[in-house]
């Protein structure tokens, strides 16, 4: 076509627009769709997130209650204080469980045979002895009295009364058998049978009964693994991304270390488990199932992360500010220290903030290192044996008892609930200290 | 003088230096105003004397602290009767930490043989000695320190150039934790793995197809002989990934273009933390989440298909993971999208193209190397996953494509064999050592490859 003629330019030009109209239609037919997917991807990533809130709270919001059973206990002297002496040891090794059952028979007296009476004393928790010991030993002069006492329901009773347990259920699939079900209902009819607020879930350690379980163990192993790993990864942190940031020559030996700080943020968690386990316990012989082991090996973790947000930070903070403290005389030290590091502190606290927020949801590591035992006592420092919060959903979520899954969901609120607090407090920071340049 | 006493001593003898130091700078400068003649300013005498107060003595501290046991455990050890000493090293071992338990009261000295006792006498005046020793040293270098600083305070001094000398060592000293750590990994699970591989051969190892590690407890046990090939656990981990993978990359990629092709500002500015949030639940929150709910759900709807499926499905644990891996892939695809020049945007829109057509055959293409870099970077997260697939997935290791069957991961293999009571000379504890060495690698370099192709993207449109 060396020189087409106006008309022939003409016609091919109609040609192309009658091809365009043509294809429109379907050309808008397919935006539209794609159009679509998005939404649809947007909408269903949306769900999945509803959906996963949805389950944990739908299951996890009824263990802040907590069933109580209302008995009354004759303090008998006899039992508890045969010298009539008070002293506090015949005080704490008399057998209270044995009040307890015998306050049981009392308020059921037809209930008759062994088995049926061994049935009879799992509806109150073994934790009731423990209550009324307390309550003995804080107050001696009790002893004798006839008490009417509140103490905590077993787990199946527990279930039942929050109707987790169906009634409509075979006996034999049934937690809980008919013959309870009587006793139940008999102590419901008295009103002997209510649901309190669950303080046992917030000030006991872990049990193997789930009725007499707790976080609080789980929360002071995590808070004191969070403080190692804080008061290590901070300080390092900083410096490091202090140093890369402002002093570091570009060199081989520097691009080496930008590339595994790099890398070590996408390394995934167990590695730095194995780490823990091969150097800190076998090489350096520390203690197994402490938070000092723990914040160390979190504090490996969350390094990368803290170092890449701390750069990004002093990277915000504009030259001239270098420029106008160099200018009047002062070191390259006393820049940064007294200039730059000030205004870039904000961004790097932020950076930690949500660093430590993953440092406390973070578990596979820690399993590596033994932080996986059943502990019940509280820790009461970095050197006693404990477990964090995400290690004990892992591991209640293990346990078959039904009361253990809305315990397990309501330790992942209290996870939750931290996590976005810290995160919430990030935003919060970033919003309110960091200055726009 | 416990540990924790010295330090502070030794931090109120560093404060100390700090006031002497400055002090005397100010003096020798003369009278009053005359600071000007100090080469530094006085504050950085008092950090010049404090250093050399401080530094000395705390490093000797530390040496002492680390090497304290095994040195006093092999002074006791040389003092025990010669038949005691004759003992095979594990028995050796084992006497010496009755020596300790008693020597700490964790086991009562009574009932145990007097040659135990009397070692652990030992063991306590050594330790006793010993700490007392510490003590003295360190607080008469503390005291040396202190004195030398001072007497090398002088107005011509360059204290601030050797003060920050000392910063910038420390700052390098924390800017290197990264080469050590992974230095770290390297040797720790690399020895533990030479030593593996000295029992299991290698080829036997990546290429068996049986996976059953018990070890005998009796040599004349039944079926006590372990397998160590891991081929159906690096299978199983595949399978997983790729589930995972098939959920995430057309979830978050199409929900990445559609937030910042598609959506208005607004919506994007809700939208985007909210999947953000996906990102920072605890993955062991999703473990549970699939062990409670998704698993008995696809197995119910599988049994009501007429389907047989297993409990610990892979199917269940890969969903689960693909979901924690959305805004991972979505908020790196967003990045690479975003960095596609707004010219080759309104280039391919004012050729007549519609959006659509425009983010599949302009932006896409431009934006191909960095979402490619990203997937890469998604699927060593889900290779290296553990908790969803610890609670969720099976430990059964069997060979099969079929996901709706029970498959074990190498993290799960690893979390299993490596939890509870372990003794580290048998190749059960050992092959999670070699199992954590291919995950390492192999992560390390699908990362190396994706930060690579990353970067290399970024560079090609700044």
């Amino acid at each position: 076509m060396s020189s087409p003629t106006p008309d022939a330019a003409q016609a091919a030009s109609h040609e192309i627009a009658v091809v365009v109209r043509r294809g429109l239609a379907k050309r808008y037919a397919r935006e539209r769709r794609f159009r679509l997917y998005g939404i649809g991807a947007v909408a269903l990533g949306l769900a999945f997130l509803l959906l996963l809130f949805g389950t944990i709270l739908g299951k996890g919001y009824s263990a802040f209650v907590q069933t109580y059973v209302q008995l009354e206990v004759e303090l008998d002297p006899a039992v508890i204080d045969p010298d009539g002496l008070r002293a506090q040891d015949v005080l704490s090794r008399a057998d209270y469980g044995g009040l307890v059952k015998a306050a049981l028979r009392e308020r059921f007296p037809e209930v008759s045979g062994r088995r049926d009476k061994r049935k009879l004393y799992g509806m109150v928790s073994s934790g009731a002895a423990f209550d009324l010991r307390e309550m003995v030993m804080a107050n001696p002069d009790l002893v004798g009295q006839r008490l009417t006492v509140w103490v905590p329901a077993d787990d199946d009773v527990d279930m039942l009364v929050k109707g987790h347990i169906d009634r409509d259920l075979p006996e034999g699939d049934r937690r809980i058998d008919d013959k309870q079900l009587t006793w139940v209902d008999d102590w419901q009819a008295a009103g002997q049978v209510e649901t309190r607020f669950n303080r046992i879930l917030f000030t006991a350690g872990d049990s193997r009964e789930p009725e007499l379980s707790g976080i609080r163990g789980a929360l002071m192993g995590s808070l004191y693994t969070l403080i190692v790993t804080l008061l290590l990864s901070f300080p390092v942190g900083v410096a490091a991304a202090v140093y890369l940031e402002e002093f570091a020559p570009k060199n081989r030996w520097t691009d080496l270390i930008e590339v595994n700080i790099n890398n070590l943020a996408a390394v995934p968690s167990i590695i730095f488990g194995l780490l823990g386990l091969a150097v800190f316990l076998n090489f350096f012989g520390l203690p197994r199932s402490v938070p000092l082991v723990g914040g160390l090996v979190l504090t490996l973790m969350t390094l990368p992360t803290i170092i890449i947000a701390g750069r990004a930070a002093l990277q915000s903070v504009p030259p001239s500010i270098r420029e106008a403290a160099l200018g009047v005389g002062a070191s390259a030290t006393q820049t940064v220290f007294h200039h730059v590091l000030p205004l870039a502190l904000p961004g790097m606290l932020t950076g930690t903030i949500i660093g430590m927020a993953r440092a406390l949801g973070e578990s596979a590591p820690l399993l590596m290192i033994g932080m996986v035992a059943f502990i019940v006592d509280v820790p009461q420092g970095i050197n006693d044996p404990s477990t964090v919060l995400p290690v004990q959903i892992y591991l209640w979520a293990d346990s078959p008892e039904r009361a253990f899954v809305e315990r397990t969901s309501a330790a992942t609120l209290v996870l939750l609930a931290f996590l976005v607090t810290m995160n919430g407090l990030a935003v919060w920071l970033r919003s309110r200290l960091e200055r726009q340049w | 003088m416990t540990p924790t006493l010295l330090i502070v001593v030794l931090l109120a003898l560093g404060a100390m230096a700090y006031q002497f130091g400055k002090r005397r700078a100010l003096a020798m400068a003369g009278p009053r105003g005359s600071a000007l003649s100090l080469h530094s300013r006085p504050s950085y005498y008092g950090l010049f004397a404090a250093l050399w107060c401080l530094l000395p003595a705390l490093a000797v501290l530390v040496l002492w602290q680390g090497g304290e046991t095994s040195v006093v455990t092999r002074l006791v050890i040389g003092e025990l009767p010669a038949e005691l000493r004759a003992l095979p090293e594990d028995r050796l071992g084992l006497v010496i930490n009755d020596i300790r338990n008693v020597a700490t009261g964790q086991v009562l000295a009574g009932g145990q043989p007097p040659e135990i006792v009397a070692a652990a006498e030992h063991y306590l005046a050594l330790q006793a000695l010993s700490a007392r020793a510490e003590s003295v040293v360190v607080l008469l270098l503390a005291a040396g320190g202190l004195a030398l600083g001072w007497r090398l305070v002088a107005p011509r001094l360059r204290a601030r150039n050797h003060v920050e000398q000392f910063v910038r060592v420390v700052l390098i000293a924390c800017s290197t934790f990264a080469v050590f750590t992974t230095v770290g990994i390297v040797l720790s699970v690399l020895f533990e793995s030479i030593r593996f591989f000295q029992a299991v051969p290698p080829l036997e190892f990546l290429f068996g197809l049986e996976w059953s590690p018990q070890m005998a407890i009796r040599a004349d046990q039944v079926g006590g002989s372990g397998a160590f090939g891991a081929v159906p656990i690096f299978v199983g981990t595949l399978l997983i990934s790729a589930i995972a993978m098939a959920v995430a990359v057309p979830v978050g990629l199409m929900s990445a273009i559609y937030l910042s092709e598609f959506a208005r500002p607004r919506v994007r500015s809700a939208v985007k933390p909210l999947l953000e949030i996906l990102a920072g639940i605890p993955t062991v929150v999703y473990g549970f989440f699939a062990a409670l709910t998704v698993a008995p759900f696809i197995r119910d709807s599988g049994s009501w298909l007429g389907l047989d499926v297993a409990s610990e499905s892979a199917l269940a644990a890969g969903l689960v993971m693909g979901i924690m891996i959305i805004p991972f892939v979505s908020s790196l695809a967003d990045d690479v999208i975003h960095a596609v020049p707004q010219s080759l945007r309104d280039g391919s829109l004012a050729l007549g193209a519609t959006r659509a057509e425009t983010v599949q055959k302009v932006i896409f293409q431009a934006a191909l190397p960095g979402i490619v870099g990203g997937i890469l970077l998604a699927i060593s997260r889900a290779i290296g996953e553990t908790m969803i697939v610890v609670m969720a997935a099976g430990l059964a290791a069997n060979l099969t494509l079929n996901p709706l069957d029970t498959v074990t991961t190498v993290t799960v293999q690893i979390v299993t064999l490596l939890v509870g009571d372990q003794e580290f000379d048998s190749p059960k504890t050992l092959a999670a050592f070699a199992l954590g060495l291919v995950l390492f690698v192999v992560t390390l370099i699908l990362n190396v490859i994706a930060l690579h192709v990353v970067r290399k993207y970024r560079e090609q449109y700044e």
